[in-house]
């Protein structure tokens, strides 16, 4: 059987940690995210950070921003790795459409989790 | 024309904190890697806000550049990643860097923290100290509302 996806989710401050606490806190589900700060890194250090997390898993690279150091991060180390997908401007929502759905490919999950972030935004 | 050295070079703080306030119209990009990578220039470019336009240069060419600038009407900001890069630019045209804001240097080998947000290496501190000591006014200072911290306060 397939080892499901992982998710990283990265991001400026406290912002990927406190995602990643609620999405546990949700779903009772453990250990699908791992959080990744930006905070006191420079280019190289932000990327090993990213780098460490994921490992050789397939994964899904959530960033906070649409542009910026997180993203740049985790563009530059995986724009050659088809199994690694990175989706811009994180939400909650996206987040747990996302855990709930690891046994798709990167591609898929990270086409699916975008779909349900943009659902979540809107004007009431 | 307001010059920084952030090894981040264009990400939030600077689009957000520095751009928007000081109503910046151009970057000035120094740095010999981002020089010769389209790839990372088109990364940057993801980053700068609409308004604002970017040039990447290598050092080398930077300072014929900077005269260029100064004599355009717009709100530049030079932004290094390296001290190195810096201090050689603010030499090649001290007419035009009069001030320097260290913005964010990261820890590395050989560097001490200083603040939060600057660890510089003894030779580091020494080259900034001494355009200091030209008249230069060099201080760390990460967000514009934060409080600027001269260059002498980082020794010790």
């Amino acid at each position: 059987m397939t080892e499901p996806l992982l998710g990283v989710v990265v991001g400026h401050g406290d912002v990927a940690r406190a995602l990643v606490a609620a999405v546990e806190e949700i779903s009772g589900i453990q250990g699908a995210l791992v959080a990744v700060s930006n905070s006191g890194c420079d280019r190289g250090q932000l990327e090993d950070r990213i780098v460490a997390a994921v490992g050789d898993r397939a994964t899904v690279v959530f960033v906070d921003m649409a542009s910026g150091s997180c993203l740049f991060a985790a563009l530059r180390r995986f724009r050659d790795r088809p199994r690694v997908r990175v989706v811009t401007g994180v939400n909650l929502a996206m987040l747990l459409d996302f855990i709930f759905h690891r046994e798709d490919d990167a591609q898929t999950a990270a086409a699916r989790a975008v779909e349900a972030g943009g659902k979540a935004l809107g004007v009431r | 024309m307001v010059a920084r050295i952030d090894d981040r070079l264009v990400h939030g703080q600077v689009v957000i904190g520095w751009c928007r306030p000081l109503e910046i119209t151009r970057i000035l990009l120094v740095d010999d890697e981002v020089a010769t990578s389209a790839f990372e220039q088109d990364l940057y470019r993801l980053a700068v806000p609409e308004g604002v336009a970017i040039d990447f240069l290598a050092d080398a060419g930077a300072p014929a550049r900077l005269d260029q600038a100064a004599t355009g009407g717009e709100r530049v900001l030079v932004l290094t990643a390296s001290v190195e890069a810096m201090v050689g630019l603010q030499r090649a045209r001290p007419h035009l860097i009069q001030s320097v804001n260290v913005g964010g240097v990261h820890d590395r080998a050989g560097r001490t923290e200083r603040l939060r947000y600057v660890y510089l290496s003894g030779e580091e501190l020494k080259e900034l100290a001494a355009i200091a000591a030209t008249g230069v006014s060099v201080t760390a200072q990460d967000l514009p509302t934060t409080r600027p911290v001269p260059i002498e306060a980082l020794a010790g």
